[in-house]
């Protein structure tokens, strides 16, 4: 089985996780009916509400 | 020649999918509201729109063809015809509707609701747990134990856990 020869250099590791840094959290918004963030365009799961109604039990979600 | 003819195939052969989509859209129109995966909601709505438009001339033809699509699931077919119909007679198009969920957990799928557009369930409006706990807590605490049971049992229709495999 192939085998890497040699371990990746700090200079390699560091430039491997580079673009970590970059990486953020999805835009949130804040909802309207319970002030909660949630993602935009889904139902907010932290009360079940979807564009001014009750859409899903939040207790039924577990 | 298959050039540029678009399926979301869903990882299953035709005939599985085609089952399986039978299977989502029996439910949908028993249940009137599914909870799946996005993919399979927008595969599923395709399928359902066009039966309800069969469903809404209404012919011997149409229920023969209604039917063989949903494989001879009679009580969907009636239902279909005799409820969801009716129901969807003034609106051209658009009888579904697709809401998105939270990101499920275990394998970050996007998961969705599908449901059709004029039957309405009757989900109660709950009191959102952050709010009343600091403005109303006498109030909400009297109302509460009588209003829990209910709510509880209806929730159990309306949002059954029908991710079709």
């Amino acid at each position: 089985m192939g085998v890497p020869k040699r371990k990746p250099s700090h200079s390699r590791q560091r430039q491997r996780r580079a673009y970590n840094s970059v990486l953020k959290l999805p835009q949130l918004s804040t909802c309207p009916q319970c002030a909660a963030p949630y993602v935009p365009h889904r139902v907010c799961p932290a009360c079940g509400y979807y564009k001014g109604r009750q859409v899903v039990s939040v207790q039924a979600l577990g | 020649m298959r050039h540029l003819k678009r399926t979301a195939k869903l990882g299953r052969t035709g005939e599985h999918r085609n089952a399986m989509l039978a299977n989502l859209v029996c439910s949908l129109i028993k249940e009137r509201r599914v909870t799946t995966t996005l993919a399979k909601a927008k595969a599923a709505r395709s399928v359902a729109e066009k039966l309800l438009t069969l469903a809404k001339r209404g012919s011997l033809h149409d229920r023969r063809l209604v039917s063989a699509r949903l494989r001879q699931d009679e009580d969907a077919v009636r239902m279909l015809f005799q409820e969801l119909a009716p129901a969807h007679k003034e609106r051209r198009g658009g009888y579904t509707r697709i809401l998105k969920l939270a990101q499920r957990q275990g394998d970050a799928a996007q998961v969705a609701i599908l449901e059709w557009v004029d039957t309405a369930l009757t989900t109660t409006p709950e009191a959102p747990k952050e709010k009343p706990a600091t403005e109303t807590a006498p109030a909400a605490a009297t109302e509460a134990p009588a209003a829990k049971p209910p709510e509880a049992a209806a929730e159990d229709k309306t949002t059954p856990a029908s991710d079709q495999k």
